[in-house]
């Protein structure tokens, strides 16, 4: 076992920089299947956190439907659709750069992990654009909640959900262009490539997880029936 | 089989001299120097937990007549049950011993995610710097469980110690991710989950329930955070949100996390029991399995936390039956403990002393939690001193003797020392009378009727409030005592042997302290944990005997 120790590497052929794996692994592929799962247990505790806002969502939804509904009305749906297209898009885009970076063809990788951050820019934008016309309307959570062509009783809860759940998932979308800029620097240079590409794999889950959290907000935000 | 330990006491290396300096300690990877680091922040605040439980016990010991004033009295009991909850028991064995032991007993160099690891670390440090932060401000006056609508409205700096216990979450979620990992990748040749101790098995558990349940307590205290902060609503009643729905999700989180701190402990007593009567353990499976039965029905018994909050009938009558169902993985592992001593050739060192203590106390705290699961009862005792008396015997009762069971056990281990075992003979009786003295009155009080986080109570209570401060004071000077003379073990005890009980684990197959990577060669297991005969045990990295293999 501890004869391998540090020199098992590989070497790519387009020049990547090696990758030594951590001394307590026996190979590179325990490494990088024991960085797997630690991801996969992190996405169920984002699943599980995201969990308790949905069960909120569920209550309150099941307590005061006709709130929910009249409110819903105020969001901009065709901005929402716009939102879902573009992260969906960036959902794509983020797994050919995993499927890139793995053949080798580090140029493309790079040109396709920065569609995946524009996308992402372009939903921040979008995101923003809608929350400060929310902002304008005093359609705010809880106690700052000011505005007067909204009838139903405690409306204020229907936009705390709306806040506290876009922004939790605007946060991880913060958070997802972080790690997809440090991405990019490393492919650039040559630390990811064929040879090594743990972290883009990874991130490519987180950033659809992100997605799928959106794909579910969508329609329990903007399409209420 | 023990060529291993031999080699490592000749090199002299071993994990606390491998690198010199504060420093190389501050950023180390390796799993056993963070162990101890957690080890000695957890233990300093025990220390801070346990001077404010006695502060407690003395502004009670007279009726009608208190030194500090009923809003401190409020902070107290506020902190000691933050501090020990939040920053002592549930990060006590994972995180300490756990850390420490996890890699080694599965035959690995480290933890999957090392840096991961120190991170953890320091992520608990910042929790509970934001926690200790409040105690210097306006404090906070809450109880640990942050009820609202109170904790919306009070003057005091309850949002520091929300946030503390949000950022101490991330560092329990971390720290259970990188065990489940370590026991599914990086178990020793050999080592199938069939030969597992059993203390791994309860760990796995463990990390499990952190793993699912600590999120939900983080998005809960960050809603908490954001009602107080902007005032979104979701739990405020005055803005159509619903209290109650708070006391959902902190149960949802905290009950489990009842199971985060004791499952650690039973796993300890699991090693302790078999060592220390030199038999096989009775019920390998049983016991691995019902802590996954437990780590089950930890989640589907919030509601008896709640038995008078409103909630439906139906929902308590659930709710109260399937909480009776604990006792059955519970009383399945106290048997098999029971079981294994059964004829076995009995040693009486401090590590079995306290497992006798952990099943006579967490016995009693068990049987009277059957007693507030059955509703008519519970309705009767709910916020009385019943109930405190009940945790306490669970929590202290459990988790605390399996904390000093493996304090006590593994010392040799992890110092490479021999503490004195007169010393801890004393100790531990100490402790474990002065507990019984502290918290059995309390069982009593709470019967009569007496309310809990009262700052005063009627005169007739009198008597058995002042047996049990003197009983906190048994305690006090128990731990004090244990404070000192393992602290003089650590200067100039005795030297350790690589295996002083004759153990079959593998931390007792490398010297004493371990070398850096644990094991001078990655050992090969052939051998089941518990293979103990009254003249001593197996060691699992012993050849496979060509007869039975």
């Amino acid at each position: 076992m501890s004869d391998s120790h540090g020199t098992h590497a590989m070497t790519s052929d387009d020049g990547g920089v090696v990758h030594h794996f951590a001394h307590h692994f026996a190979t590179a592929d325990d490494e990088f299947e024991a960085a797997k799962q630690g991801m996969w247990l992190f996405l169920v505790t984002e699943v599980l956190m995201f969990g308790g806002l949905f069960v909120a969502y569920g209550i309150f939804h099941g307590l005061y439907p006709a709130m929910f509904k009249e409110c819903h009305e105020f969001l901009n749906v065709k901005l929402g659709a716009t939102n879902t297209v573009v992260l969906i898009t960036s959902s794509l885009t983020m797994a050919l750069a995993v499927s890139a970076t793995q053949r080798g063809k580090r140029q493309r990788a790079i040109l396709l992990l920065t569609s995946t951050f524009m996308l992402a820019c372009c939903f921040l934008v979008i995101k923003y654009f809608e929350w400060s016309h929310k902002f304008h309307e005093g359609l705010l959570p809880g106690k700052h909640f000011t505005n007067t062509e909204i009838h139903a009783k405690k409306a204020d809860l229907f936009f705390s959900l709306y806040f506290v759940m876009t922004g939790l998932h605007g946060f991880h979308v913060i958070v997802g262009m972080c790690l997809i800029a440090w991405l990019i620097k490393r492919t650039v240079k040559k630390e990811l490539g064929p040879q090594y590409y743990t972290p883009t794999e990874l991130v490519g889950f987180y950033w659809h997880f992100v997605d799928l959290v959106w794909i579910y907000l969508f329609p329990l935000l903007y399409l209420v029936n | 089989m023990s060529n291993h330990s031999a080699t490592g006491v000749v090199h002299g290396d071993n994990y606390l001299n491998h690198t010199p300096g504060i420093w190389s300690w501050l950023t180390t990877l390796d799993h056993k120097r963070i162990g101890v680091m957690y080890l000695f922040t957890v233990l300093s605040f025990f220390f801070v937990g346990g001077v404010f439980a006695l502060l407690i016990r003395m502004s009670l010991f007279y009726s009608g007549h208190h030194f500090i004033d009923a809003n401190t009295y409020n902070k107290f009991f506020t902190y000691h049950g933050a501090i020990m909850v939040f920053l002592v028991i549930i990060p006590a064995i994972p995180a300490a011993l756990g850390n420490f032991l996890v890699p080694i007993m599965v035959g690995a160099k480290d933890v999957a995610f090392p840096r991961l690891n120190l991170f953890s670390y320091y992520i608990y440090c910042a929790g509970a710097i934001f926690a200790t932060a409040a105690l210097f401000m306006r404090g906070a006056d809450t109880g640990w469980t942050f009820y609202t609508p109170y904790s919306i409205q009070t003057s005091t700096t309850v949002i520091l110690v929300l946030t503390g216990a949000f950022i101490a979450g991330f560092s329990s979620i971390l720290t259970g991710l990188n065990f489940i990992v370590t026991v599914h990748k990086l178990r020793a040749p050999g080592m199938s989950w069939s030969r597992l101790p059993l203390f791994i098995w309860a760990i796995y558990a463990t990390s499990i329930i952190q793993v699912l349940a600590t999120p939900v307590l983080a998005i809960t205290l960050m809603l908490l955070i954001l009602e107080r902060v902007v005032g979104i609503g979701i739990f405020d009643p005055a803005l159509g949100g619903d209290p109650i729905l708070f006391q959902h999700f902190f149960w949802f989180y905290s009950h489990p996390a009842v199971y985060i701190m004791i499952l650690p402990a039973m796993g300890i007593i699991s090693e302790v029991i078999p060592v220390f009567s030199r038999k096989p353990i009775f019920g390998y499976k049983a016991i691995a399995y019902s802590s996954f039965g437990i780590a089950l029905i930890a989640f589907i018994v919030w509601g008896h936390h709640m038995f008078v909050s409103g909630q439906s009938e139906l929902a308590n009558f659930v709710f109260s039956l399937i909480t009776m169902f604990v006792a059955i993985p519970t009383g399945v592992k106290t048997f098999s403990w029971v079981w294994t001593m059964a004829r076995g050739s009995i040693h009486f060192n401090a590590p079995m002393l306290y497992a006798f203590g952990f099943i006579e106390l967490f016995t009693i705290g068990g049987l009277t939690g059957v007693f507030l699961a059955t509703l008519a009862i519970d309705v009767h005792l709910t916020q009385t001193y019943f109930v405190v008396a009940h945790f306490h015997y669970v929590m202290v009762g459990g988790t605390l003797m399996g904390l000093l069971a493996g304090l006590h056990f593994w010392f040799p281990k992890m110092w490479g020392k021999m503490y004195d075992e007169k010393a801890s003979v004393i100790a531990s009786t100490l402790i474990i009378l002065g507990f019984n003295v502290t918290f059995f009155p309390q069982f009593i009080l709470g019967l009569q009727g007496m309310p809990r986080r009262y700052w005063d109570y009627l005169p007739e209570f009198q008597t058995l409030n002042q047996v049990s401060t003197v009983g906190s004071w048994l305690i006090g000077a128990g731990f004090l005592y244990t404070a000192w003379y393992l602290g003089k073990a650590l200067m100039s005890g005795e030297k350790a042997p690589s295996n002083p009980w004759q153990s079959t684990t593998l931390e007792w197959q490398t010297s004493s302290p371990p070398p850096f990577e644990n094991f001078l060669e990655t050992p090969i297991v052939s051998h089941w944990a518990y293979e103990y005969l009254p003249e001593g045990g197996v060691p699992q990295n012993a050849p496979a005997n060509p007869a039975t293999a």
